[in-house]
């Protein structure tokens, strides 16, 4: 019966759902949730990190009757989860270094399989490596492809917050066009990070043939939540970014986070989408299109877009990065995606965008 | 059972007695052979219950070690020179989680340039990332301390190196003795980790630790290593009982009853060194050798009663520290603090040159006539092919011979 | 303890045939050791191995200065690489080669004590039992007759074992034609 109330929140934009039928709702909607990541930990007010793990982990815990074990990469969400002699995870954890969490995944996978088997244990944990988007598309970036290749049964989740946050907000491969960082500094003739750098990692992910590849942003918790779940459907590699807003890099106020992610999802900036062996099986459509300026104008950096000195043609350039990711994806209407999309910085490169 | 083997296949073949859980596997020369057959007892089922993975990289070797380790499984990889190198980061990582990985280093030389062949300065360049290593003066002793390795690394909580000679050892088809299945699972019974990951009994594992805690992490990690030498002693007694091996131990002395001078050697050199030593008594020339098997822990009191009253000791090292000196000397120095010991430096063997009993016959004349008059000598230099650069370059050449530091040295002060 | 350094190039299994000797020795009970000299030769450069036997555990692991016996498995070699060098004047040589040694290596001859210098045409006793050019079992073969080290049976059974099947079978016949080419060369027959 609850089933056909349209309740005023159904496809609002909203994260509460408490007035959802109790199958649809989160997660983090039930009393009785993992609550893998618990409260105390020492992350900053609003931390878009810290809100996706612990939708995603929990997620996973559910999907897995709790047969969950985390590599955690070096980075803000190790720093502040576990300040020995303290950690705030409530299920087996383990970090080692920034750029191997992969392949300590995959060591982990194996370990696990292998006592399951000499133990004669039929119940198998599963792994979750995850990392943010430094540790993940830049420095630890061949032992992902390695453990995608492998097609080791681990589930990587980068948390991407477009740079190096940890260490003072640098700029990584996952740094947007125009964006500041603390080495791509608002000065000079062309202010913020240069056009035509970086690259998809979701589609590079794709290009393994693993089983499964998604996009989720926190300001759509239950898409994220059932990518989670669709993902630990299967075995083998996997691999979910997750865009976080991080307040302090994007210099956004801290109540903001959600609202800016979901700028980024309906202006086309950031395409959400899952794909099954190599191709894409389904879009998060846009709901109430906004420009990319809703976006930006949120963020300290971009400020050098929205003031009065802000230069006209890097916006329409960003405006145009927005509409191809539209096309390409098909994030718009009925829309379908155009086959196997190509990475934006193709675009870029190519002065199409 | 005795059997005539290439050196790799029997440490594969060690190694898998032992049963590990997790093997990963980069090539690198010269340690492919032995991860080469683990690969292939897995795939013919002769080793059960194992994984076998190759991976893109060593650093992914050496991770994925961790990553198994830390899930409770027996691990172990193997690497050499520039492989080494490129684990550095896991390296240190796996000793300060204390994850008991066995792996072998099969030694050569670190580039550039470039070079494959047998020197200690890729083990030795790691000789201060908390892991254990012992070296390896024969392929017997190599398939010995493998096995050896892994009951130390499970009771003191600490990873081991086992340090063989790349190629002359490894590439060496020897007579080899593999003790059978029942005696190692007597040995070695299944490893039962203190603390693993398991979602029965959830913990963290490798937590930030700040200036409250950290003095007190490394405090207790160097306690493990002076529970190691211990350890080694106990396992090695037990391991020699079972098998009748002569295998292991921290450090082992050949001749050493009265002998006028002691040679301090680690690895293949020491059963090149026996022959000679052998011929050198027949001229009347009484010379010991020790043969130093763990390097970290660094047995310093053993040392020192092996030297005893000898007032004068050699160590062959295969490797140096720029800009510094020996690296085996000062430890012996240190190990000899308050005696009137003579110890010196005589480096060879670099990037495989070959040590022959020649050269340690030299070696030995060039020390009993009292020649090494410095801390440092650069014992087999080929002043040729030095000259053949220097003297156009810069005017300077070197006479043929033995070379101390302090040549070197004024070499530069008059060019 | 006997000394033997191998020589041909790469890919014609001189390292192996190196192997295999250290084995046909272990097989009769003797202690043995074999290694090659260590390098990233590709196919067709010089190689060299070596290979050791004695009756106690050989603890040296220095390269073979001053062999007792050399073998040659590539007769192009003997212009360009010192083959004999450091050889024991009292020590042996065996070739391969179709010509008399007298022909091929006459300084040699003249050095060595008489009967000390072999050459068997082992390439093409490889040619004829395996099809392809291998000489090794050939050339140790040739060993084992001119020295009595070793039992023909010691060479077969070493190949026989490392190759299980026709390949080891192959070899092990070519072995016997070489071994009694020298045994017949040694009593002054045709080959001689």
């Amino acid at each position: 019966m609850l089933d056909k109330i349209n309740f005023y929140q159904t496809g609002s934009n909203t994260v509460g759902n408490r007035l959802l039928n109790p199958a649809m709702r989160s997660i983090q909607a039930s009393v009785d949730r993992p609550n893998s990541l618990i409260s105390g930990h020492r992350a900053c007010q609003g931390c878009g990190e810290a809100l996706g793990a612990r939708y995603a982990i929990d997620a996973a815990m559910r999907a897995t009757n709790g047969q969950i074990m985390v590599v955690n990469a070096t980075g803000c969400l190790e720093v502040f989860s576990t300040p020995y002699p303290e950690s705030a995870w409530r299920l087996p954890w383990v970090h080692s270094l920034f750029g191997n969490t992969a392949a300590v995944g995959s060591g982990l996978a194996a370990a696990a399989k292998i006592r399951a088997m000499k133990n004669g244990d039929t119940n198998v944990p599963r792994i979750i490596a995850q990392g943010g988007d430094g540790g993940t598309t830049d420095i630890g970036f061949g032992p992902l492809s390695g453990m995608f290749e492998r097609n080791d049964d681990v589930l990587y989740i980068c948390y991407d917050n477009e740079a190096y946050m940890n260490t003072g907000v640098q700029r990584s491969s996952a740094t947007p066009p125009a964006a500041r960082t603390a080495t791509t500094q608002l000065v000079g003739e062309h202010p913020g990070a240069d056009w035509g750098r970086g690259k998809s990692v979701p589609l590079i992910a794709m290009a393994h043939g693993i089983p499964y590849v998604a996009t989720a942003t926190v300001a759509d918790l239950r898409d994220l939540e059932a990518k989670v779940t669709r993902a630990m459907s299967f075995h083998g590699a996997r691999y979910i970014q997750v865009l976080v807003p991080c307040p302090l890099g994007w210099g956004l106020k801290s109540n903001s986070t959600v609202t800016v992610a979901r700028a980024a999802m309906e202006s086309g900036f950031f395409p959400v989408f899952e794909a099954e062996y190599g191709k894409i099986t389904s879009v998060r459509k846009i709901r109430q299109k906004q420009p990319v300026l809703n976006f930006l104008k949120m963020q300290r950096r971009y400020a050098h877009l929205t003031g009065k000195k802000a230069d006209p043609n890097v916006v329409a350039r960003l405006q145009a990065l927005c509409d191809t990711n539209i096309k390409n994806f098909g994030l718009l209407g009925d829309d379908e995606p155009n086959g196997v999309p190509t990475a934006i910085q193709a675009y870029e490169r190519s002065n199409r965008v | 059972m005795l059997r005539q083997i290439e050196g790799s296949l029997g440490v594969a073949q060690a190694v898998a007695l032992c049963r590990p859980g997790v093997v990963c596997a980069y090539p690198i020369s010269p340690q492919t052979h032995i991860v080469e057959n683990v690969g292939k007892f897995v795939k013919t089922g002769a080793l059960k219950d194992c994984d076998f993975l190759n991976v893109e990289s060593e650093f992914s070797a050496i991770s994925v070690a961790i990553g198994s380790a830390a899930g409770g499984c027996r691990t172990y990889t193997a690497t050499a020179s520039q492989g080494l190198l490129y684990m550095a980061e896991g390296i240190y990582s796996a000793s300060g989680l204390g994850l008991p990985i066995v792996m072998t280093v099969a030694s050569r030389a670190i580039g550039g340039p470039i070079n494959i062949w047998n020197d200690h300065s890729d083990s030795l360049s790691q000789r201060d990332s908390g892991w254990l290593q012992l070296f390896c003066e024969s392929n017997q002793d190599a398939v010995d301390t493998h096995i050896m390795a892994f009951k130390i690394a499970e009771k003191v909580g600490l990873p081991v190196m086992v340090c063989m000679d790349g190629f002359v050892l490894t590439h060496a088809f020897e007579r080899l003795d593999i003790p059978s299945q029942e005696q190692i699972d007597e040995f070695l019974p299944p490893y039962e980790p203190r603390e693993y990951l398991t979602t029965k009994e959830p913990v963290s594992i490798g937590a930030m630790v700040g200036p409250e805690a950290f003095t007190e992490v490394r405090f207790l990690q160097q306690r493990k290593m002076a529970k190691a030498l211990k350890v080694i002693e106990e396992v090695t007694a037990e391991y020699r009982k079972l098998t009748g091996s002569k295998s292991g131990g921290l450090l082992e002395c050949y001749n050493c009853e009265n002998a006028d001078l002691k040679l301090i050697i680690m690895g293949s050199t020491v059963g090149t060194a026996k022959d000679e030593i052998d011929r050198l008594k027949k001229e009347g020339i009484n010379v010991g050798i020790i043969s130093l098997k763990s390097f970290r822990p660094f047995p310093y009191e053993a040392m020192r009663q092996a030297i005893g009253d000898t007032k004068q000791v050699i160590c062959l090292e295969r490797a140096f520290s720029f800009g510094g000196r020996g690296i085996i000397c000062p430890e012996v120095k240190r190990a000899m603090e308050g005696t009137n010991c003579d110890i010196k430096t005589a480096v060879c063997g670099l990037g495989g040159r070959a040590i022959y009993g020649t050269t340690i016959n030299a070696m030995v004349k060039h020390a009993l006539a009292g020649k090494f008059t410095e801390e440092f000598t650069w014992f087999d230099v080929d002043s040729n092919v030095l000259n053949s650069y220097t003297k156009n370059a810069e005017g300077v050449t070197f006479p043929e011979g033995p070379l101390g530091a302090s040549q070197l040295e004024a070499s530069v002060k008059h060019a | 303890m006997l000394q033997i350094r191998l020589h041909g190039r790469g890919g014609q299994g001189v390292v192996t045939a190196a192997e295999m000797l250290s084995l046909a020795a272990f097989l009769e009970g003797h202690f043995a050791q074999a290694f090659p000299s260590f390098g990233s030769e590709r196919t067709g450069a010089p190689v060299v191995a070596y290979a050791r036997i004695g009756e106690g555990e050989i603890r040296t692991h220095e390269p073979i200065q001053n062999p007792d016996v050399v073998i040659v498995q590539d007769k192009t070699l003997l212009g360009s690489v010192d083959v004999f060098g450091g050889l024991n004047p009292q020590g042996y040589a065996i070739i391969n080669s179709k010509d008399p040694a007298e022909k091929v290596v006459p300084e040699l001859v003249k050095m060595l004590p008489e009967g000390h210098v072999f050459t068997v045409p082992a390439t093409d006793f490889a040619m004829q039992k395996i099809g392809k050019p291998l000489p090794g079992a050939p050339m140790l073969a040739s060993l084992a007759a001119a020295t009595d080290i070793l039992k023909l049976e010691s060479v077969q059974k070493s190949f026989q074992s490392r190759y299980p099947g026709k390949i080891g079978d192959a070899n092990a016949e070519t072995a016997a034609l070489a071994y009694n080419y020298i045994k017949d060369s040694k009593k002054g027959g045709s080959n001689a």
